[in-house]
């Protein structure tokens, strides 16, 4: 009974499935399957990883990440969203533009990484492009489709009541729009954790989880390091998604209330 | 007050046109109150909208207190016949009833008395805290209209606005709305397909032809006394307008007696 009903809970059974697959590694690494020397000791990630938490370089590099993350998230929303609202209300301006945004979209941001390292000297700053680069693309995706679902009859009210266009869009495309920028955003957030992790391994930098990456892989247990500190990564972006989640479900309930029901 | 005059809408064009309205001419006086019933798929919600300025017809015009309507003219409600969709999901019915009167000189206290008044009129002073989706259709319906009835238009176009609640709240609102139009002088054009409350309703009833469509009929309707659900219905002047606008629905000839056109 109590058995079933701890099943019935979803983070409980990501628990287990998560504590299964540490069991199993830990075993093949006991049982001498995989030797510790080439794959080290899921306890001994796992502990590395504890540690790390009170470690004060790794800390700092984690905030500065974080940083970058959320300056280019912010810059990414300031930028895509009005951007968005510009294409879905101007056909013309959508049409002239579509092709070029259809061609750019499948560029990955990284491949771009030559370019902005000629092009900036600052680290910091060609981080912060990358990641709004990368991270455009969900929000102003998701903010034109969100502008194409505005209900016409909506809008129609309105405008019956003698209220003009930018009234409209103020009070009805706006808030309407509102649910599927933050789902843009919350891809967004992913795509930039990603984006400013791989932009300081790949072109380093002073500080990031990336440059600490670059830095203990000279130490004898590198891989220890790598996989406790990928873990950590994993934690942020799952703690960070989660938390977006919230956000929606609660100041949208309107939209995901009217969802379920239909 | 509304004059149409040789108003003309195709949707599309080339093969696949429909051609929804032929030629309506229709004036409508200050404070009177027009039923307009036709088959369904006819054009009413066409015409509706053409008269709100949601539309632009593809011929003639409408004239609204001597200005041709161009865009959605000023003191205008529509109460829209897809009720739920005309409601916005992201605000509570109060604030939903009390948005347009943004659009009137009065503060924000004002605007909220006159939102709980309109919907005290239509029995749902408890719901202005709810969401419309957390309503069933009948309330929701209920709510566009005091949205309506608060704004106090001069015009008041609804669209089958008693569609889809049960019978006694339908003759609660009938009631009503013969009550408010005396209040405040609105002149109002409902669109229904039900012919009895076209009588029952209206101090004129036109009648529609099928698509594309025509005007068959305009009947007045002169009924003695104050409108009462059980005695004006049973009251043969009543009846015989009944049998006289079901037959112009129906495409049947009028009798010679009646005062169609
Ligand atoms: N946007 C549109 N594009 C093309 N055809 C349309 C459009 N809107 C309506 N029509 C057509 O015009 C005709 C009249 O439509 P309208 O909505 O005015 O009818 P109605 O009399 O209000 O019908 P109902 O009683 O079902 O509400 C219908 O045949 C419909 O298919
Ligand atoms: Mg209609």
């Amino acid at each position: 009974m109590i058995g079933r009903r701890l099943l019935d809970s979803k983070p409980l059974c990501g628990a287990l499935g998560a504590a299964g697959l540490f069991c199993v590694l830990e075993a093949t690494g006991r049982t001498g399957l995989i030797s510790p020397i080439v794959f080290p000791l899921a306890s001994t990630v796992l502990g590395r990883a504890v540690e790390l938490a009170t470690d004060v370089d790794f800390l700092l590099d984690v905030v500065s990440t974080l940083g970058a993350w959320a300056l280019g998230l912010l810059l990414t929303v300031v930028i895509a969203v009005p951007a968005g609202f510009v294409l879905g209300t101007l056909p013309r301006a959508e049409s002239a533009l579509r092709p070029i945004l259809e061609f750019l979209r499948p560029i990955p941001s990284l491949a771009l990484i030559p370019l902005a390292l000629a092009l900036f000297s600052d680290k910091f700053d060609m981080k912060i492009t990358l990641i709004v680069y990368a991270a455009t693309w969900p929000v102003l995706m998701n903010t034109l489709y969100g502008l194409k679902d505005v209900d016409p009859l909506a809008k129609e009210t309105l405008r019956s009541f003698g209220f003009g266009p930018l009234a409209v869009l103020w009070r009805v495309s706006l808030p309407s729009t509102a649910p599927f920028v933050a789902t843009g955003v919350r891809l967004a957030s992913a795509i930039a954790l990603i984006v400013a992790i791989s932009v300081e391994l790949l072109a380093g930098g002073s500080d990031g989880i990336g440059v600490f990456l670059i830095e203990v892989g000279g130490s004898p247990d590198a891989m220890v390091y790598i996989i406790a500190t990928a873990i950590w990564a994993g934690v942020i972006g799952l703690v960070s998604d989660s938390l977006f989640v919230l956000a929606e479900r609660r100041i949208f309930r309107w939209h995901t209330a009217r969802t379920e029901v239909v | 007050m509304l004059e149409i005059s040789n108003l003309t809408h195709t949707y599309g064009s080339g093969p696949s046109a429909h051609n929804a309205l032929d030629g309506i001419d229709l004036t409508v006086a200050e404070g009177e109150l027009v039923c307009i019933v036709g088959p369904s798929g006819c054009g009413k919600s066409t015409l509706l909208r053409s008269i709100a300025g949601l539309l632009r017809p593809t011929g003639g015009q409408v004239v609204l207190n001597g200005s041709p309507v161009e865009q959605t003219p000023d003191n205008l409600a529509v109460v829209f016949q897809d009720y739920s969709r005309s409601l916005f999901p992201w605000m509570s019915v109060a604030d939903n009833v009390s948005l347009p009167l943004r659009r009137k000189a009065m503060d924000k206290k004002q605007r909220k008395d006159a939102a709980l008044e309109a919907l005290e009129q239509v029995g749902l002073e408890s719901a202005g805290a709810k969401y419309p989706w957390q309503l069933s259709g009948g309330m929701q319906q209920r709510v566009s209209i005091a949205r309506a009835l608060a704004y106090r238009p001069a015009l008041l176009l609804m669209d089958e606005p008693f569609g889809s609640v049960d019978a006694q709240t339908r003759e609660e609102l009938e009631d009503l709305t013969l009550r408010v139009r005396g209040h405040h002088n609105m002149t109002i054009v409902l669109i229904t397909h039900d012919i009895d409350e076209s009588v029952y309703v209206g101090d004129r009833v036109v009648v529609l032809s099928k698509a594309p469509a025509g005007i068959v009929g305009d009947l007045r309707v002169d009924l003695p006394g104050p409108r009462d659900q059980i005695t004006t219905r049973e009251h043969p002047d009543f009846v015989h307008l009944r049998a006289e606008v079901g037959r112009l629905v129906r495409g049947m000839r009028s009798q010679p007696a009646s005062a169609s056109q």
